[in-house]
């Protein structure tokens, strides 16, 4: 009886010692073990930087840089796109380990984990050598006072993608200004074929923030230096008078409401139901991607439309790059990784030709390749010169909140029930203003 | 009827109750491979249960601000909690819930359960295997799939009601997202919970029926007479399940919020507040108080209706 006591206990024991001895192992992995990338690694005897990317066409980059380089490695994974990829890293911070050597940030959630202390500032690795490489506006977004918190690596310069076929049945000319644009939206409409020109979608947090901007808006001051103040002006005049416009198109029925990034508003991007698409610099890679469009469609693409057509004022929607965390082991490394990836032209060429990105990155951007790389989808038109490379040229940055899901919520919430009817432009982004002025003094910063 | 195999209605006698013996040598050792067997169980329970609760509750007692740093507050974020009126309006959204999911959830499965019970032909297995169908579907792909289906492009509705010459509903819109969401919810649980009454209404020895039928009682009759106060004690079960999902209300609204972000705001239900908190605010520790302050509810109301009903239940 004795002997089977002790028999049993021993299969407990082991039974224990594999349960927890599985939960280290997978603990541990990351940084060190192989087989959680996706990608093959080139050269197993050289150290391995573990890498969160969802670039489209990512595993090309990850095999270029791998191939060209001995003496470190690139683990790659892709942890979702964008949220869901923050959601991850910030549950990583919290519990201090989990998190990968190197990650790709869009450039607005960058405060948002520099004041929890989560990256590297990339300064005393040399981030400053490569300054001029980069696009001027691009790199004031992963930067923060004299500190370099992130790489960039594609950028968002808005421009106009529009149907010339629905423009034309309708006897419509390209506007340059919004005035214009309303009145072709009047125009559209009375034409009567059942399109808006545009829509508005209440959850378009960046791309609301941007047209914002366009008019003057600048929500948010802050520095990572003092990171315990902030300054929150988002129902600035320029905020109001932009918004006031969109409640105007939207109470006259001339834009369309629907929630963006459904699947409901990809069939009306491409079915012609929306005649123009304000768009980003990959918004083409993004209209190229989905299904049921009208094969019909006649896409071309023109600057955005400018509140002072004198006095043109670029804008940028999105845009990532990559940054080192803290919790990094080979911090060094690492950063050479963040500025490499996409820091030498096969990279960044290759993320341009099968990924669709902008680039940050100057030679790239700035060689005659790209800007004279016609598209087919838009007819052969080169939409780079025409269009992206001179809102790129023309935008200067923006600063955005360490609370910057936050205010993209309340954001959201407060626009619904403005085209819901229940409060005007003005109304809402005072309430707005109030909602983020309290969340701040309940986080405890000093609102400037 | 004749062919059915519910049991007789003898239960097991109890055992004659000895008194509690001293724990003799004997005991003590059977005892102790008692634990051993429990063991697994109980290191996978701790580790995964337990453990991550204590470490919530301790969580929830400090707090930690953006620009401040962490420190301890006590019972600050309860009382914070309990007057944070996007919490309450959440509680209000899950008892609002709570008043028409849950007496509509019984009615379908009540009734469904009723006339599979007094059917006993092909018919019957099929249709209690299509009711059941919805629960076997993942909650997440069921919500999506609703999502299509309420969706004025890709669903049905639009095509239905233009026959009759209608515009068809906006399923998703700030007025109706609460129905929609209650028939999702209907639609996925009332065939579980007709299987838990149907399995108790077979337990009812049938020569209960036979009984009541000479004494003259008619179908309806015996259905609500006999029938469902035999069964109560499942039914208040059933409510209690109910109650507990629908106060932690949390994956159909999150994955409708995908497709209707205004009408859904993130904070829709308590749980989705508590998710928003700790993973897109990195609140974690007001996260844990809000998550303890919803288990305290849920519990409290659990406690209320258990009481209440303690006659039916049997638990008195």
């Amino acid at each position: 009886m004795k002997a089977n006591f002790l028999a049993s206990a021993g299969i407990v024991a082991a039974t224990a010692v594999a349960l927890t001895g599985c939960s280290a192992g997978s603990d541990s992995g990351g940084s060190s073990e192989a087989a959680s990338c996706t990608n093959t690694i080139v050269n197993a005897d050289a150290p391995q930087v573990t890498v969160w990317a969802w670039y489209p066409a990512f595993d090309e980059v990850v095999d270029q840089f791998n191939n060209t380089n001995d003496d470190v490695q690139i683990c790659w994974t892709n942890a979702g796109q964008g949220n869901d990829e923050y959601t991850k890293f910030s549950t990583s911070i919290e519990s201090g380990s989990g998190a990968p050597d190197v990650i790709q940030l869009e450039s607005e959630v960058l405060s948002s984990f520099t004041i929890r202390d989560s990256l590297v500032d990339l300064t005393e690795f040399g981030a400053d050598d490569v300054e001029a490489d980069y696009a001027e506006g691009a790199w004031e977004d992963a930067s923060s006072g004299d500190a370099v918190y992130a790489i960039p690596v594609d950028g968002g310069p808005m421009g106009m993608l529009y149907r010339q076929d629905l423009f034309d049945a309708a006897g419509i000319e390209v506007p340059t200004t919004w005035e214009e644009f309303e009145a072709a939206a009047r125009k559209l409409k009375e034409s009567g074929d059942g399109a808006v020109i545009g829509d508005f979608p209440t959850n378009g947090r960046a791309f609301n923030q941007a047209l914002f901007a366009q008019a003057g808006s600048v929500p948010f001051e802050y520095d990572s230096a003092s990171p315990q103040e902030i300054g929150i002006n988002v129902n600035d005049d320029g905020a109001k008078k932009v918004l006031e416009y969109w409640d105007g198109l939207v109470k006259d029925g001339l834009v369309a409401t629907d929630d963006a990034f459904t699947a409901d508003y990809n069939t009306k991007l491409v079915d012609g139901s929306y005649a123009v698409y304000l768009a980003a610099a990959w918004g083409p890679g993004y209209l190229q991607g989905l299904s049921d469009a009208d094969p019909d469609a006649v896409w071309r693409a023109a600057p955005l439309p400018q509140w002072d057509a004198a006095n043109p004022v670029q804008v940028n929607w999105g845009g990532s790059t990559f940054a080192v965390t803290e919790q990094a082991k080979d911090k060094e490394l690492a950063a050479k990784v963040a500025m490499g990836i996409f820091g030498n032209e096969e990279g960044m060429n290759l993320g341009v030709d099968k990924g669709a990105l902008f680039p940050s990155y100057a030679p790239v951007l700035d060689s005659a390749a790209f800007a004279d790389k016609e598209y087919e989808f838009f007819g052969g038109q080169q939409i780079n010169k025409d269009v992206f490379l001179e809102a790129a040229a023309g935008y200067e940055g923006a600063t955005f909140s360490p609370f910057q899901n936050y205010a993209y919520d309340q954001l959201t919430e407060q626009l619904y029930a403005m085209v819901q009817g229940e409060k005007d432009a003005g109304q809402a982004l005072d309430d707005l203003q109030a909602s983020l002025e309290q969340y701040a003094t309940e986080q405890g910063f000093t609102v400037k | 009827m004749a062919t059915t195999t519910a049991p007789t209605s003898s239960q097991p006698a109890p055992a004659p109750q000895q008194a509690r013996h001293r724990p003799d040598r004997n005991y003590r050792r059977k005892q102790r491979w008692g634990w051993l067997f429990v063991a697994p169980f109980a290191l996978i329970f701790l580790t995964f249960l337990i453990l991550p609760l204590v470490y919530a509750f301790r969580m929830s007692l400090f707090t930690s601000t953006l620009a401040t740093g962490t420190k301890f507050v006590g019972a600050d974020n309860y009382l914070k909690a309990f007057s944070d009126p996007i919490f309450l309006q959440g509680l209000g959204t899950v008892a609002k819930f709570a008043l028409i999911m849950i007496p509509a959830q019984m009615l379908v499965a009540l009734v469904a359960a009723l006339v599979l019970d007094n059917l006993a032909t092909w018919a019957s297995k099929f249709s209690r295997l299509m009711i059941f169908i919805p629960y076997a579907v993942p909650v997440v792909i069921g919500a999506l799939m609703w999502g299509f289906l309420y969706s004025p492009r890709f669903g049905p509705a639009s095509s239905i009601f233009s026959i009759f010459g209608l515009a068809a509903p906006e399923f998703l819109a700030q007025d109706n997202i609460f129905g929609s969401l209650v028939n999702i919810v209907t639609w996925q649980w009332a065939g579980y919970y007709m299987i838990i009454i149907y399995a108790a209404l077979r337990g009812i020895d049938p020569g209960i029926y036979e009984a009541a039928v000479l004494d003259g009682a008619s179908d309806r009759q015996i259905a609500l007479r006999i029938k469902v106060p035999m069964i109560s004690s499942s039914l208040v079960m059933v409510v209690i399940f109910a109650l507990i999902g629908t106060l932690q209300f949390f994956t159909e609204p999150q994955v409708l919020k995908g497709v209707a972000q205004g009408a859904i705001p993130v904070s829709y239900t308590p749980n989705m507040y508590a998710f928003t908190l700790a993973f897109s605010y990195s609140q974690f520790n007001y996260a844990s108080a809000i998550s303890f302050a919803l288990g305290i509810v849920v519990f409290v109301f659990s406690f209320i209706f258990l009481f209440l009903t303690r006659k039916q239940s049997g638990l008195k």
